[in-house]
């Protein structure tokens, strides 16, 4: 796919839709499946003000938790079910759902939507074959969160990109009483414990399959990733960490639990936050760790919204994809509540923003770490997948959740790193066999 | 009964009967407690029982995000409408069975319940095609129908065995007055067996409110009734126990306070034709 | 006191209740069926075509398979063997004579309104979480380390919720049975001088037979489909997938329905044969 023929015809294609947009105003009513994480819940909240805008839509909000959405969704797209106008989906789902043939192409969007400010890293991940699949709402990438409070107690400065080696002796350093030194997601899920152990595997030189999609949990690096991840964990992690996903370690940092935390970019404005947040002043940023290979941990993910073949109501959907996502829609959160919780790492624009950058303190972070991945080369070694801290095929949510079980387990102390390794090697292989591979 | 005790051992028995009420209800009274509760509060260590500022923030804030009325009204409706179904289908058939019994009328009652092995998660794909293929995705009427039919051998075989218990001789009775086998079911068996058809119905209606599979994936905006709404409060970002909790409060509290209302009803039907 | 007449009005009356049970049970078990032989895989362009038996024995040979029977069968077995206990001690224990008898009810029975989903996030959250649940803050209290509840003891934990659901209704079942029992029969045996455990064994336990195997029956049905319970709190983690939880893993995350509906198969035939098994024991129970 050349990016370059794809923005020429991106644009052409969006001039003479916004022409023809202009002509008529979509009305109809319009259900949104979306996830309930708080930048989704506030956009909810503004739905009066699209109505503004578009007083023929109504709009239908489904509103679900992460999990329990996603199935719903993909049972409904695959079987054509025609449940939803817009969905709220991953850069996991867009390639392969777009390939399918079961996304509406969003080349069309009106011109002043303007494609061109899209950071290429997103833009390209939600493309296929030229055809942008999905408006990205808003865009993450996973950094280093710390405390600069206990960082200094601790004797210790932190590098603005530190080595794993590092981030074990600040662990050690920090760990004390009430406070765990480091927090990381160790919940089963392809998009929990997976996606960090995957990207993290990045940085240690493992990938998920070498060129001839041979699962490879039997390599050394694979055992140096789970092996220094388990030590980290049952020496400086919280109680219970098999069970924290990106929601808990984000409520046990708020409360001041954690020392570090590598996790989301999004994070940044909820530990900043200071009505939520009991450390808001007290938190750095800094890059994912690496381990001198080439490859940062740092992975590349972006909620967005993508209007279904199957949907009734294209215009009207698209008119709201188009809202959502626009510049406008940033400058309306930033005037309603700062411009800290606007939704991040989508557009350039937001930080070529001096009101932007002065009011997010992480925002040089945020942009450093999303343009540092690089989905189409993820590894150190060629692998024949894209995607960071997944693999852009159908059958990976279930195999890696499966794998992430496993980790999970071994986590929690009923099985050992080996046999998990072993067991992952098993599921993969297995599931990959079934997939005809 | 009353049988004659010492006051001394009904100190004790209501002492422990007590305790041991209060420990299984403590959940439920945790949950409301906590819906009452700032986010701050609720994860307090130590935990704060009931000198906290009561604040009504939580359901401000869950029914701004979601419209109550709207999931409660189609609970109400799916929960109602699958029992009413249900009973007028299942009425028919238990008198059948209890009155005019055959050979096989033991085989066909476990028959009906055995339908209710069919693991749900195993026939979605197949139940979600018929649904699309006759339009009745996120309607409340589509919804109705399954919920009924997987409640239906419950309402059969609690109303058989409830039957079962009235003397055919007064149906026979009024046979030979002359009434017709339809004023026979409605005048005569009917008001003898309303104590059995009421708590059916109470059972029913519980098992349809609280189902949370086809309830969850046949649905989208259109029907969703309170298990959907109780999905969009599950770990969410950030502090969320106190929203759960109101959230969770609000779900269950139309159920609890009509089986509260009613517990005499349930209990009195609640035999399964286990008491002889 | 069936004439010909009624009785064929009888049968009328039965068929619309066959007739539509034997559909919902037809229609989707048949549909299961023809995708269990193919290779049904609609992320990769749905119907591939037939592939015989080869879904079945993948199924089985996954290593997740057998556990999984396990799990199912424990998490069944248990919550059986924890109601019915408590059931019947609770029950005994409402029999008596107290004060506000109708209040205590009330709070023993509320569990079984509260929805399966509500009450998986409630205790998952408020009292398990290993840092903010209320089970740490007790164990703190008494100077211990809190436990992860749903990792380390992750079984017990799915145990547990599920037990507090069905505890109030085995307790009525097994209350009302109890009620029902000839407190004159128990009275002359006190006289006798019966001590109370001679009493409960052989008054009391012999008339909750029957009680017993409906309890059996009704929960065994709705406990081979928890699912709920599993999906909020382990995901299937830890040694908590279950049969349908596997199947649930296949169709839904895996997207692979072909593997799936042979797995609902397997369901199906494992369900029936604890259903001959507990019809068994419940037919005869009907038949008294």
């Amino acid at each position: 796919m050349s990016f370059r023929t794809s923005l020429g015809l991106a644009s052409a294609l969006a001039v003479a839709a916004s022409m023809a947009a202009h002509a008529q105003t979509p009305s109809g009513t319009i259900t949104i499946a979306t996830v309930n994480n708080g930048d989704m819940i506030r956009m909810q909240g503004l739905t009066s003000e699209f109505n503004a805008q578009y007083p023929d839509i109504k709009v239908e909000w489904v509103t679900l938790e992460e999990n329990v959405l996603r199935s719903r969704v993909t049972q409904d797209v695959a079987t054509k079910g025609g449940q939803f106008d817009v969905m709220t989906i991953g850069t996991y789902e867009v390639p392969i759902w777009g390939e399918n043939g079961w996304l509406v192409s969003l080349n069309d969007l009106p011109a002043e939507w303007d494609a061109d400010d899209i950071l290429p890293a997103i833009r390209s991940g939600l493309t296929v074959d030229g055809e942008l699949y999905a408006a990205p709402f808003y865009a993450e990438s996973s950094m280093v969160m710390y405390r600069t409070d206990l960082m200094e107690a601790a004797g210790l400065t932190m590098p603005e990109a530190p080595t794993w080696e590092f981030i074990r002796e600040a662990a050690e350093a920090m760990t004390e009483g009430d406070v765990y030194g480091i927090c990381l997601r160790g919940k089963a899920g392809w998009g929990e414990n997976m996606a960090l152990l995957s990207a993290m595997g990045n940085s240690f030189g493992a990938r998920w399959f070498d060129e001839d999609w041979q699962a490879q949990f039997d390599t050394e690096q694979w055992a140096n990733t789970i092996n220094f991840y388990m030590d980290l964990m049952t020496n400086y992690g919280p109680p219970g960490a098999a069970n924290n996903g990106f929601n808990e370690n984000l409520s046990l940092f708020q409360q001041g639990k954690c020392g570090m935390w590598i996790d989301a970019t999004v994070a940044a404005s909820f530990v900043t936050n200071p009505n939520d947040s009991t450390v808001a002043d007290k938190v750095g940023f800094a890059l994912a760790p690496d381990n001198g290979l080439g490859k940062r941990g740092n992975w590349l993910w972006a909620w967005s919204l993508a209007v279904p073949a199957g949907s009734q109501q294209t215009e009207a959907a698209k008119a709201f994809v188009a809202w959502a996502t626009s510049k406008e829609y940033t400058a309306l959160v930033a005037e309603k509540e700062g411009w800290a919780n606007v939704p991040p790492g989508t557009r350039q624009s937001l930080y070529d923003n001096a009101e932007y950058t002065s009011a997010a303190s992480f925002a040089d972070m945020t942009l450093r770490s999303i343009n540092s991945a690089d989905p189409t080369q993820p590894t150190v070694d060629p692998v024949p997948y894209t995607g960071v801290q997944f693999v852009a095929i159908p059958e990976f949510a279930g195999f890696a959740t499966e794998v992430g079980q496993e980790f999970a387990n071994a986590l929690a102390g009923q099985q050992s790193a080996e046999q998990a390794l072993e067991r992952a090697q098993a599921v993969t292989t297995d599931a990959m066999e079934a997939a005809g591979y | 009964m009353a049988r004659a005790v010492t006051p001394r051992r009904k100190a004790v028995n209501t002492a422990l009967a007590w305790a041991v009420g209060l420990l299984i209800f403590f959940p439920i009274l945790w949950t409301i407690l906590t819906s009452f509760k700032t986010e701050a509060t609720a994860i307090a260590d130590p935990p704060v029982w009931l000198f906290f500022d009561w604040t009504l923030e939580n359901y401000a804030v869950v029914q701004e995000r979601s419209d109550y009325s709207r999931f409660l009204w189609n609970s109400i409706i799916i929960a109602g409408g699958s029992t009413l179904l249900g009973l007028i289908i299942a009425i028919p058939a238990a008198w059948s069975m209890a009155f005019v019994p055959s050979r096989f009328t033991k085989d066909i009652l476990l028959w009906m319940l055995s339908t209710k092995m069919l693991p749900a998660v195993g026939v979605l794909y197949p139940i979600y095609l018929i649904f699309i293929q006759f339009g009745l995705l996120d309607t409340r009427i589509g919804l109705t129908v399954v919920i009924m039919f997987i409640n239906l051998p419950i309402i059969v075989w609690m109303l058989y065995t409830y039957f079962k218990e009235i003397p055919g001789e007064i149906l026979e009775a009024a046979r030979m007055d002359g009434a017709t086998l339809r004023e026979e079911i409605l005048y005569v068996l009917t008001p003898m067996a309303i104590p059995g058809i009421a708590s059916t119905v109470l059972l029913n209606v519980i098992l349809a409110w609280n189902e949370a599979f086809w309830t969850l994936n046949l649905t989208a905006a259109k029907a969703a009734p309170l298990t959907a709404f109780i999905a969009s409060y599950s770990s969410p970002e950030g502090l969320f126990y106190a929203k759960l909790s109101a959230a969770s409060t609000m779900a269950i509290a139309p159920i609890l306070i009509l089986g509260w209302f009613s517990q005499k009803q349930l209990v009195r039907g609640l035999t399964f034709g286990a008491v002889k | 006191m069936a004439t010909q007449h009624s009785r064929t009005a009888a049968r009328l009356m039965l068929a619309p209740a066959v007739i539509l049970l034997l559909g919902w049970m037809l229609v989707p078990l048949t549909m299961t069926l023809l995708f269990s032989f193919k290779q049904y895989l609609p992320m990769r362009g749905g119907d591939l075509g037939w592939v015989g038996f080869d879904n079945y024995i993948r199924f089985v040979g996954s290593s997740a398979f057998w556990p999984s029977v396990v799990t199912t069968l424990v998490i069944v077995g248990s919550v059986l063997v924890i109601t019915i206990v408590l059931g019947v001690l609770l029950a005994l224990l409402l029999d008596q004579p107290m004060w506000g008898q109708g209040v205590v009810r009330i709070l023993v029975i509320a569990p079984f309104f509260v929805m399966p989903t509500v009450s998986a996030l409630v205790w998952k959250n408020m009292f398990m979480d290993p840092v903010n649940g209320l089970f740490a803050h007790l164990w703190k209290f008494f100077g211990a380390t809190p436990i992860s509840w749903l990792s380390e003891a992750s079984m017990t934990s799915i145990i547990m919720i599920v037990s507090w659901q069905w505890l109030p209704f085995a307790t009525l079942i097994l209350l009302t049975a109890i009620q029902s029992l000839d407190s004159e029969q128990l009275e002359a045996a006190e006289m006798d001088g019966a001590p109370p455990l001679s009493r409960f064994g052989h008054i009391i336990l012999p008339h909750l037979g029957r009680a017993i195997a409906i309890v059996v029956l009704i929960q065994t049905i709705f406990l081979l489909g928890v699912f709920a319970e599993i999906f909020v709190t382990t995901q299937g983690s830890f040694g908590t997938r279950t049969l349908t939880y596997l199947i649930f893993q296949r169709v839904l995350e895996s997207q692979n329905v072909g593997l799936g509906s042979a797995g609902g198969v397997y369901a199906i035939i494992l369900a029936n044969i604890l259903a001959i098994f507990l019809m068994r024991i419940v037919g005869k129970n009907l038949d008294r």
